[in-house]
């Protein structure tokens, strides 16, 4: 009999071509997702060195880091240098013959949505993308993780990547979420727990009830936020959802392919026994709605605490907070649901799937966002936005007061007209809270979709379980 | 890729944990189709004001590290972004090797792919170079690959891990494209194998 297996190793073991003497080994990826940023100096050192793209039909591209949201943004993109770069990917695309979704493609979203939704993501595969948050497609049973820019230009050459094998964690979260507790705030848990170089060197395997029992975009949430905790990448083992979800998409197998397909998927998950380098449990009860007081993930407390003090940390931490605390705004102490806000920003591979936005229309229903909130929602691909369009998620949004964008990162990284103006406060789903991320200056909280929308009609970082 | 070998050189003391790549290169500064030129933007919001001036407080800006090749800083250096840019800055800058207690994944191989070599030491280690990186100028540290040694202005010799194909192709410059390339053939046979095991992708 063979030794017990985790998820990771089955994956890792059916892609390796070819394995040096020093255990080096070259991993074949089965998905190329392409973004604008970047992607350029790949594609010109390809054609510095006279060479071609190896697997074209394996290939995607979008852009969405640069593009305006604006309802008008047809008519083209103000910003000469990112109006260069999304021209570049029209033409690296074209030139080079891989998938394309331009901007005025109804099917144009954030990589990390659009790669699922179009069935590019599959179990059992292995995905890249020059992003850190291509993390989100583990959600699937994938082996999914970002790479740099040289990275992307030896994947597009080669079909494949130098790597060595990583380590395994298992983070199970175990019985049941309570009512107004989410994905984004399992994940952000996580991450105060183990911090943000605690999963340095792994790839984690979430698992437990809690898991399970939360829906694939909510396993997205949970997996996009594994980067922050510093792991190469997150998994979540596939299952009759996972198998639901992938079925009838425009690129996923279809009749004896499918049903091929589906056999193998079945074997994919971490056998009886397999070894585990690190295992961290929490229990889904001992969650709580929470937001982050500070300019790093890990910087977590549920809603009902304070801003923490330097004192209350060691090392190299006390510092470090002492610094966020005096770039965020905050005086130790101050309860977390006083903190007042102008901007909310709802949107981002984390948080903008359809499942997000209905959450926070649930919120928002019936109610208005606070006078002079600044509020946005902007959905994470144009399917998206249509979707939520149909099922009437926009009127809610649009008659709370909530702008109604079109599909792209927007503010979660703010390369676009998207910005917070020096010291303006923002409750955002995206998942970054460093220092500038979200535009010089400003404030970032990281919190679920239902915290931001309760955010947005008190003004204040909210408990959401006094609105619900 | 530019070699490296040895190295002796000014180090900048950067004693702040969780650098990430936004402070290292700012997001403004990815609208670049080039690799090039992001030097003058290296740590951005920290080095210059809002009218572009510098602030004379940060460590670059100081006459005494103006110079630096080498960067002494805290743990979990390069998290966030996968942003290459955030090397190409580093290099531009001129600096060649990073220390620290840990580093971020995705960073610490793109540092490779770039000819910089990020170095990862035992806190006591890093807290010493921290002081000596402390003094400025005149101390000067060298970093030896081939031997995995780092030796402080007062003669410590500490030495570090790092894989063997990362300092292969580090020593001597190595493009890692050109190499798998000599591989082609098992990529081409894990391919035939793939179309008949798993046809679907
Ligand atoms: S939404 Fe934010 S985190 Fe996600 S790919 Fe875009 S910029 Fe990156």
């Amino acid at each position: 009999m063979t030794a017990p297996k985790t998820l990771y190793d089955k994956i890792w073991d059916a892609h390796v071509a070819h394995t040096s003497e020093d255990g080096t080994c070259l991993l074949y990826i089965d998905r190329h997702l392409v973004h604008e940023v970047t992607s350029p100096q790949a594609f010109e050192g390809l054609r510095m060195a006279n060479r071609t793209v190896r697997a074209p039909e394996k290939t995607i591209a979008v852009p969405d880091h640069n593009v305006p949201t604006t309802l008008d943004r047809a008519k083209g993109i103000d910003n000469e240098e990112s109006r260069i770069q999304v021209e570049s990917l029209d033409k690296n695309a074209k030139d080079f013959g891989i998938h394309y979704y331009p901007v005025s493609d109804v099917r144009q979203g954030i990589v990390h949505i659009v790669g699922p939704e179009q069935g590019w993501t599959l179990p059992g595969m292995t995905v890249v993308c020059g992003d850190s948050h291509t993390a989100t497609h583990g959600a699937f049973g994938a082996l999914a993780h970002g790479i740099g820019t040289s990275e992307v230009e030896h994947v597009l050459a080669t079909q494949t990547l130098i790597q060595k094998k990583s380590k395994n964690m298992k983070v199970e979260i175990t019985g049941q979420l309570r009512p107004g507790v989410t994905a984004k705030d399992i994940t952000l848990s996580v991450i105060g727990e183990t911090g943000t170089a605690g999963g340095t060197g792994y790839v984690i395997e979430y698992c437990g009830q809690a898991i399970r029992d939360l829906s694939m975009e909510g396993r997205m949430t949970v997996c996009n936020m594994a980067i922050e905790g510093g792991a190469r990448a997150g998994l979540i083992a596939p299952d009759e959802k996972t198998f639901e979800y992938c079925k009838g998409r425009a690129h996923a197998p279809k009749g004896a392919a499918w049903e091929a397909a589906l056999a193998y998927w079945k074997t994919l998950f971490s056998d009886d026994g397999a070894h585990f380098d690190k295992v961290v449990t929490i229990k889904g009860e001992d969650i709580a709605p929470v937001v982050t007081w500070g300019t790093s993930p890990e910087d977590v407390l549920p809603i009902t605490a304070s801003v923490p003090a330097p004192s209350d940390f060691d090392g190299g931490k006390v510092d470090a907070v002492a610094r966020s605390l005096e770039y965020m705004g905050l005086n130790s102490g101050t309860p977390l649901s006083e903190v007042e806000i102008d901007t909310v920003f709802i949107g981002s591979c984390t948080n903008g799937r359809i499942e997000d936005l209905r959450a926070a229309a649930e919120i928002l229903k019936g109610k208005k966002i606070k006078d002079g909130m600044r509020a946005m929602v902007v959905p994470g691909s144009g399917l998206v936005r249509a979707q939520a369009e149909e099922e009437g998620l926009a009127d809610i949004f649009l008659e709370a007061g909530f702008e109604w964008r079109l599909a792209g990162c927007s503010m979660c990284l703010a390369m676009n007209p998207d910005q917070l103006a020096p010291g303006e406060r923002c409750a955002a789903t995206s998942n970054r809270n460093f220092e500038g991320r979200q535009g010089r200056g400003g404030r970032t909280h990281l919190m679920s979709p239902a915290m931001a929308a309760a955010a947005a009609v008190t003004g204040k970082l909210t408990d959401v379980r006094e609105l619900i | 890729m530019d070699k490296f070998e040895k190295l002796s050189g000014v180090a900048a003391p950067m004693p702040l944990i969780n650098i990430d790549t936004d402070m290292i290169i700012p997001k403004v500064f990815l609208k670049t189709i080039k690799r090039s030129g992001l030097g003058v933007n290296l740590f951005d919001e920290m080095r210059y004001d809002d009218d572009r001036a510098e602030i004379p407080d940060f460590v670059l800006n100081k006459a005494q590290y103006r110079n630096a090749e080498i960067l002494v800083a805290g743990d979990n250096f390069g998290c966030g972004s996968s942003r290459e840019h955030a090397p190409w800055a580093i290099k531009d800058f001129g600096i060649r090797c990073i220390i620290s207690t840990s580093f971020a994944d995705i960073f610490y191989n793109n540092c490779f792919k770039n000819g910089v070599l990020p170095i990862i030491l035992p806190q006591e280690q890093v807290d010493a170079l921290m002081k000596d990186a402390e003094k400025g100028s005149n101390a000067r540290i060298e970093i030896d690959l081939a031997d995995q040694t780092v030796t402080s202005s007062d003669g410590d010799v500490y030495s570090f891990e790092v894989d063997a194909f990362k300092k292969h192709c580090l020593l001597n410059g190595l493009d890692d494209i050109g190499l798998t390339m000599e591989k082609v053939g098992s990529i081409d046979n894990y391919e035939a194998q793939l179309s008949s095991e798993r046809p679907w992708v």
